[in-house]
């Protein structure tokens, strides 16, 4: 079947937008229709280093408090900054506490008013580095460092766990300032890269899956800072996905009826469960248990609800 | 006249629904009633009226964030956004201009279940890429959530989806959360003057892939131009591109713009006043008003339709059903929206219009007509069998006995 087109929105349910992210358990994909654009002309990269993350926090605020949607706005705490210094050295500063890379692209009007606005800014929030790229080759230098986050940590430590949550971005320092209480309580280290624009947090939690324990121990930490991902008003997983990984976490974010009214969903593109079966829900019901209706008749009618 | 039932919260919204259940009774779900005229007309036992279920509950500017009951004004809510510079940037339409009530512009929750986006589509997406969360009660008369609070997830199937275009016939939302953005500093317009439907079609095509970052593209023949209440730029066809954003950006990309399209035909550009009138007329398709402001010969009782297609495809779909009688027509969204005005009598123009379609790909939808027009042929886009299939069974998901506004989009839906 085919779903959408050429056209911009759909003509009736907009069944495209759930299958959008359903990981594979509504429907096999066999062709896609995709909105391509322009290349911005041009892109500037603003590194800013900050004593505190609630420094680094407060910038983010203010920036986009400011009406500026940077076309990328990404954080890292001191052991990734380290981490990745040390890997590609891309020029990041050591002695801060966190690091916000921030790109704008457009014409390049655009472009050099909003790096001005941004100094401004970074400047107002106690920046204690700020460095604009100058040419394209220091605006690569600079993303190559949070590029390379991922195998730079995987340099320092011989394991590397890395989650995926979503959390509200005022409640940042809250939520680093657990995470470190968490890492001394497992006794295991955490590295953080930051997509805040949007929110989505990336700890990488360092252990050695060689050491008994271990990678037990990495998975009950993973999970409880999904649950405080939850807990702040976030989610469990940004851009992941749920898996089978996050599955079983499904009942933190979502209640009974939530996961049933998903998984009738899933019946009504796949009743028999072919599709990915065992992802994404912790709990099967069969489809026909879930189709039931439950009708309490013989209570009063519309019991006090105001009626004209 | 059906029993109204004025909900006071969300528990009494589920015990209404709970209650149609029991005593097999359907229900219509109402706002403010500003677009209860879209759809086939249907009898319901019952009127769900959500005005009452209304108020912001939270509002962090510099999260982008707003969530509210569904019953919530759009006009309060974009008022408390514009104290903070910021805006809905879907643009929801004011659908009281088309059909010359005094409904005003609705409710978040009407705006949503209609998925009703502006001209800014083409740039900053639809109302559903804006719905972040909701909270609803499904025909099941169980009360479930879905999404969240923030721009970034994938935590499960995204409900909102569903929820947005279903015109209230899967679940009664009952609060919803959606992403806002900054509005921008200033906006300009460049209008191009006598273009030919096809050549403005060219136009739009060269000027949204360009680096200009257009966020509003239509072209109005100049029978309708004549129609739009911004009196300053009428003068023939018209093709209008919009750009919006800081000072610095906007005269930068003005003169590239000026200068890609300088080959088109005459240039003039509008001042911020008159652009922002002008997108309002376009967004609430005002050419097609029921009752104008003045003069009264601008008063429209054609039937209206909405169609969506291909960009590319606009000027195509026009020649097919140019000599329809008393037909007006004009784009939005580069080509890709058509709003188009004629007889209502016999079909509304629905065999020929659905023919056109056929042909150039998308969909079209009956969005004024009167009710025994409404009764008689099919106002949503007829589905292919599959489709149809699927979409019964998404119903029936979340409304398995057809208590929430049976039969407004599709029999048997």
């Amino acid at each position: 079947m085919r779903l959408g087109g050429k056209h911009l929105d759909a003509g009736g349910y907009d069944l495209l937008g759930v299958v959008t992210g359903s990981e594979g358990l509504l429907g096999i994909v066999t062709e896609i229709t995709v909105r391509i654009l322009k290349k911005p002309d041009g892109a500037r990269t603003v590194l800013i280093g900050f004593a505190s993350s609630e420094d680094a926090g407060e910038c983010v605020g203010k920036v986009i408090g400011a009406g500026i949607i940077p076309a990328g706005m990404e954080m890292m705490d001191r052991p990734a900054i380290r981490a990745a210094e040390e890997f590609v050295h891309a020029g990041y500063p050591l002695d801060v506490d966190a690091l916000l890379i921030v790109e704008v692209d457009g014409p390049r009007a655009e472009v050099d008013h909003l790096i001005m606005r941004l100094e401004v800014i970074a400047h107002s929030c106690r920046a204690v580095t700020c460095r604009a790229s100058r040419s394209e080759e220091e605006r690569l230098l600079f993303w190559a460092g949070r590029k390379a986050a991922f195998p730079a940590v995987g340099r320092i430590s011989p394991d590397y766990y890395c989650m995926d949550g979503t959390i509200p971005r005022a409640r940042l320092p809250q939520v680093l300032k657990r995470m470190r209480e968490l890492s001394e309580t497992y006794g295991l280290a955490v590295a953080n890269v930051f997509h805040a624009g949007d929110g989505n947090l990336h700890p990488l939690i360092l252990y050695d899956a060689n050491r008994p324990g271990e990678l037990e121990r990495t998975e009950k930490f993973g999970a409880d800072i999904l649950r405080l991902c939850v807990e702040v008003g976030g989610v469990l997983t940004g851009e992941h996905g749920v898996g089978v990984e996050k599955r079983d976490l499904m009942p933190v974010m979502f209640s009974e009826a939530d996961l049933n009214q998903q998984q009738r969903i899933k019946c009504a593109f796949d009743d028999k469960g072919l599709l990915n079966p065992g992802k994404v829900f912790p709990t099967l019901h069969r489809c026909a248990e879930l189709g039931r209706m439950h009708v309490h008749a013989g209570r009063v009618a519309f019991p006090d609800i105001p009626r004209f | 006249m059906s029993d109204t039932l004025r909900p006071r919260d969300a528990k009494d919204v589920e015990a209404a629904v709970q209650s149609a259940l029991a005593e097999g009774k359907t229900m219509e779900i109402v706002g403010h009633g500003s677009k209860r005229a879209i759809g086939r007309p249907a009898q319901s036992d019952l009127t769900l009226d959500l005005s009452t279920l209304s108020g912001v509950t939270l509002y962090e500017p510099q999260e982008l964030v707003l969530s509210a009951k569904a019953g919530t004004p759009l006009a309060e809510i974009e008022a408390l956004l514009a104290a903070k510079d910021q805006q809905l940037a879907f643009e929801p339409m004011n659908c009281a201009a088309i059909f010359g009530g005094a409904a005003g512009p609705g409710t978040i929750g009407g705006a949503l279940a209609a998925n009703v986006s502006g001209p800014r589509r083409i740039k900053s997406g639809a109302a559903r890429d804006h719905f972040l969360g909701v909270c609803a009660v499904s025909g099941r008369g169980e009360t479930f959530k879905s999404g969240g609070r923030v721009v970034k997830n994938v935590t499960g199937y995204d409900l909102c989806k569903l929820m947005a275009g279903s015109w209230g016939t899967l679940a009664v939302m009952t609060e919803l959360t959606i992403k806002v953005l900054p509005r921008p500093e200033t906006e300009q317009t460049l209008l191009i003057r006598g273009l030919e439907p096809g050549q403005a079609i060219t136009a739009m095509t060269a000027a949204m892939g360009s680096s200009c970052d257009v966020s509003g593209a239509a072209h109005l023949p100049a029978e309708v131009a004549v129609r739009v209440p911004a009196g300053e730029i009428a003068g023939g066809a018209i093709t209008a591109l919009r750009l919006e954003g800081f000072s610095p950006s906007v005269a930068e990309r003005m003169r590239m713009l000026e200068a890609l399209m300088r080959p088109f035909g005459e240039l003039a550009s509008t001042d911020e006043t008159i652009s922002r009138r002008f997108w309002a007329a376009i967004r609430d398709v005002a050419p097609f008003a029921a009752e104008g402001p003045a003069p009264p010969a601008l008063e429209d009782e054609r039937a209206l339709w909405r169609v969506s297609t291909a960009p590319s495809r606009g000027a195509e779909f026009a020649a097919i059903i140019a000599n329809a009688a008393h037909v007006h027509i004009f784009y939005d969204w580069a080509g890709g929206l058509i709003w188009l005005a004629l007889d209502p009598s016999h079909d509304a123009g629905a065999a020929l219009i659905r023919g056109a379609v056929a042909a150039t790909g998308g969909h079209a939808t009956l969005i004024r007509a009167p009710p025994s027009v409404r009764a008689a042929i099919e106002v949503f886009p007829p589905q292919d069998p599959s489709v149809a299939a699927l979409t019964k069974r998404v119903k029936d998901s979340f409304d398995p006995r057809g208590v929430l506004n049976p039969g407004r989009m599709w029999a048997g839906v």
